[in-house]
């Protein structure tokens, strides 16, 4: 079931008209989570014991930086696919998930600065964590420029899945920095294993945040994907059928 | 709580709210801008269809 799932989502008209029915549907799901999870992470989770209500940025912080690194990931994964099967779709998802990889990333650094200023004393440091984090903007940006400044698109499909899967190694050196190299930024702290734990009232408006911003960026995705799909494909058929009926 | 303790997110106010109104606008932005782009990219499209069915 699931590869004749995949070989349909390989069709550019099937994706095409399939993602426009799914937008509103995931669209409505994430918006419901989205309101549950900032009731909950604004009014009921209580303030911190150390940070006191500062700690509230980390509903924004967390899943920002989770998503700008599953974001880079799936990107590296369509680049593989891209070379190996030369799969339209994934190039398409590949350079369609690039900006909104740079938005999340960069929400990531500007609520981690706006936290760190009032907890740490400062905007910035240019620790393991917050340098390797701003490569990874660097490297939605490169992905990015680099796909627009070549014409030839067979090319640019290459060099960017080349880069996407070359800048893959940047994301387990995020991951572990905080291990690793001594900094300000706080270490692993959303864990129930470890002491101290993090409170149930605190870590499920996280959770529900995380499966917005999830949902999100589908959402995001498909629509700039049906973007760029009806512009590659313009000369073809079935665009030429859908615009009749739309 | 009162709305005035809500609002001032025990003296973290600056740093919470921005924090929550910068992601407000980049999430959507990015539901905005392709939008637009895609209104954009269907009519033209659509102009050009036009064109070819019913050339002068």
């Amino acid at each position: 079931m699931f590869g004749n799932f995949f070989h349909k989502m390989a069709s550019p008209p099937w994706f095409y008209r399939i993602s426009g029915k799914l937008i509103p549907w995931v669209g409505a799901i994430c918006a419901l989570l989205l309101l549950y999870g900032l009731y909950g992470a604004l009014v009921l989770a209580p303030a911190d014991y150390q940070q006191g209500d500062s700690f509230r940025i980390i509903y924004i912080h967390v899943p920002a930086a989770w998503m700008s690194l599953f974001i880079y990931v799936l990107m590296a994964v369509c680049g593989v696919i891209t070379l190996v099967w030369r799969m339209k779709m994934a190039e398409v998802v590949l350079i369609t998930s690039a900006p909104i990889g740079a938005a999340f990333t960069f929400l990531a650094l500007v609520t981690g600065s706006l936290w760190g200023k009032p907890m740490w004393g400062t905007w910035w440091v240019w620790d393991g964590r917050l340098t390797s984090e701003l490569i990874l903007l660097f490297l939605y940006l490169g992905v990015i420029a680099l796909h627009n400044a070549i014409e030839d698109r067979q090319t640019a499909a290459k060099a960017v899945a080349i880069l996407a899967i070359v800048g893959v190694v940047n994301v387990p050196i995020i991951h572990y920095s905080v291990e690793w190299w001594s900094t300000l930024h706080q270490g692993p702290t959303i864990t129930k294993l470890d002491k101290p734990s993090i409170h149930i009232d605190m870590l499920i408006p996280l959770l529900v945040m995380a499966l917005a911003f999830k949902l999100y960026y589908v959402v995001a995705m498909l629509m700039r994907a049906r973007v760029e799909l009806l512009e590659r494909e313009r000369n073809s058929k079935w665009a030429k059928e859908m615009l009749g009926e739309l | 709580m009162s709305l005035a303790e809500f609002l001032n997110m025990g003296g973290y106010a600056v740093y919470v709210w921005t924090s929550y109104g910068i992601a407000a606008v980049v999430l959507i932005a990015n539901l905005v801008i392709p939008m637009q782009k895609h209104r954009l990219v269907v009519a033209r499209l659509r102009r050009r269809f036009r064109q070819e069915q019913n050339p002068q």
